[in-house]
């Protein structure tokens, strides 16, 4: 017990704080959910363009990605995908006949694990969003002859972005709390430090308050920034 | 590995329904307890009073800020070796519970379900038709009156849609009290894979579970809405209402 250690010193850079392991590993949490977060995307917008696409096989896959990824645990699905992803690429790679050595390293596991799970709820959102936009402007856009991209980049995403942005900012918020789970595959994380941290010093209450306080930060900053996106993609729809 | 597969599931499911019956144990426990503490979470947040509504809005902060897992380890290790150092709590009646790393998990749930659904609720309580509060009111009800007999009902069945999905939530967050020694799907899950090293067949088995759980949750919730919002859904057939109203 360090009860002649202040809560300072605990905190403190160097091999008698745990303020560097506890930074380090925050810095790794934003890291895996910001890039789990543009995964997600990736495969939001896959899903949900193949939702909408009209191809029934195309819309099966999708509607079975989303169901499956949103009934069973975040946590089952990661230590499935972590343990057996790696696996499951080095079959294919054999299968196409690439003899490399492929080693795939734990964060890039990580993320591709939850970046596969938010992936899900994206796909409902950006789904949900694309559906909100009247149609009549899509066709307005085609009777004017714009082309596909044109169409889309023009009237689809400005108008979409607005209908996505709430979603899209939940999904940001359970994205950096959903990190937190990576930690029981053992990547050296905010949760992680934590951990180590309390076992080390048996101080379980300060340092999982702490730990709780640096997601809460996350949290709530995100939540500011989330509030200014909203406002700027709203710009110029009258409010009722 | 001699194990035929069939020889193996045969052996693996049993053990993994017991587990699937603490999940659901787990998530009965604290699905009653966390939505019965959502209701004053809820009326707290709606108060004008900063007593009761600035200490509401920094729970439901706090719940839905942080991880479940750290929620989770806060109480498990955090209050659970404050507990176990005091005497008087040790030799208390109540000591064989608090031991349990059941109802430290069911506790976290609890408190994080009230967390989530008192916000949702606040949500529902706001959107009640203020018209319908005035109503109670011109019938001289009292507050307490039209909590019970207005707001909350109305309330209730506003958050309904919005309440099955997190329920489902709520279930899924429940693997999480595997990382504290409770014996629920997961935790059985894990255990048989160490025993038996088949990741596949052990985990695959879990995932249908969960899903077949989910499934069953999404429409008994799906039942549960259209009984209760009876009156606002469409006449099942126009035929069916034409031939009706002649009786009448």
């Amino acid at each position: 017990m360090a009860t002649d250690q202040s809560y300072l010193d605990l905190l403190s850079y160097g091999d008698k704080g745990w303020g560097d392991e506890l930074v380090r590993g925050a810095l790794v949490t934003v890291e895996v959910a910001v890039c789990a977060y543009a995964v997600g995307i990736v495969f939001g917008l896959i899903g949900a363009g193949a939702k909408l696409s009209g191809g029934r096989a195309r819309y099966v896959a999708a509607d079975l990605y989303t169901t499956i990824v949103r009934s069973v645990p975040e946590l089952l699905l990661i230590i499935y995908i972590f343990y057996r992803g790696p696996a499951a690429i080095r079959g294919l790679a054999s299968l196409l006949g690439i003899q490399a050595q492929i080693d795939i390293d734990p964060f890039v596991a990580a993320v591709a694990a939850l970046g596969f799970i938010e992936g899900a709820y994206t796909t409902e959102v950006f789904r949900g969003a694309i559906q909100a936009v009247p149609k009549g402007q899509m066709e307005a856009a085609r009777a004017f002859g714009m082309g596909w991209w044109l169409r889309t980049k023009r009237v689809l995403l400005p108008q979409m972005l607005r209908f996505a942005i709430p979603g899209l900012g939940n999904i940001w918020l359970n994205t950096t709390k959903d990190a937190a789970l990576v930690s029981v595959v053992s990547l050296s994380e905010l949760m992680n430090a934590g951990k180590q941290a309390a076992g080390g010093t048996k101080m379980y209450f300060f340092f999982y308050g702490i730990v709780a306080l640096c997601y809460l930060v996350i949290t709530v900053a995100s939540q500011v920034g989330v509030a200014q996106l909203d406002r700027w993609a709203n710009r110029g729809v009258r409010r009722a | 590995m001699s194990q035929s597969l069939i020889d193996f599931l045969l052996g693996l499911w049993p053990k993994l329904l017991q587990g699937a019956w603490m999940s659901i144990l787990l998530l009965i426990v604290s699905g009653v307890i966390g939505n019965i503490l959502a209701v004053p979470v809820a009326l707290a947040r709606v108060s004008r009073n900063p007593l009761l509504w600035i200490p509401s809005y920094l729970f439901i902060l706090l719940m839905r800020g942080t991880p479940l897992l750290v929620q989770i380890y806060i109480l498990y290790y955090g209050l659970g070796a404050i507990l176990g150092q005091m005497p008087a709590v040790r030799s208390s009646f109540l000591w064989p519970y608090l031991r349990e790393a059941f109802w430290y998990a069911a506790l976290a749930l609890s408190v994080n379900t009230a967390g989530y659904s008192g916000f949702i609720l606040r949500g529902a309580i706001l959107a009640v038709p203020h018209g319908e509060v005035e109503a109670g009111r011109a019938f001289g009800m009292s507050k307490w009156q039209i909590l019970r007999r207005v707001i909350l009902p109305r309330a209730i069945r506003i958050s309904l849609p919005t309440f099955s999905g997190e329920t489902i939530l709520l279930l899924k967050a429940t693997s999480l009290a595997s990382t504290v020694t409770v014996t629920e799907l997961m935790r059985v899950t894990g255990e048989a894979y160490a025993e038996s090293f088949r990741f596949d067949e052990c985990y695959i088995s879990a995932a249908i579970i969960y899903i077949v759980l989910s499934f069953i949750l999404t429409r008994g919730f799906y039942f549960a809405e259209r009984q209760l919002n009876k009156d606002r859904l469409p006449p099942k057939s126009s035929t069916a209402a034409a031939a009706a109203a002649p009786a009448k």
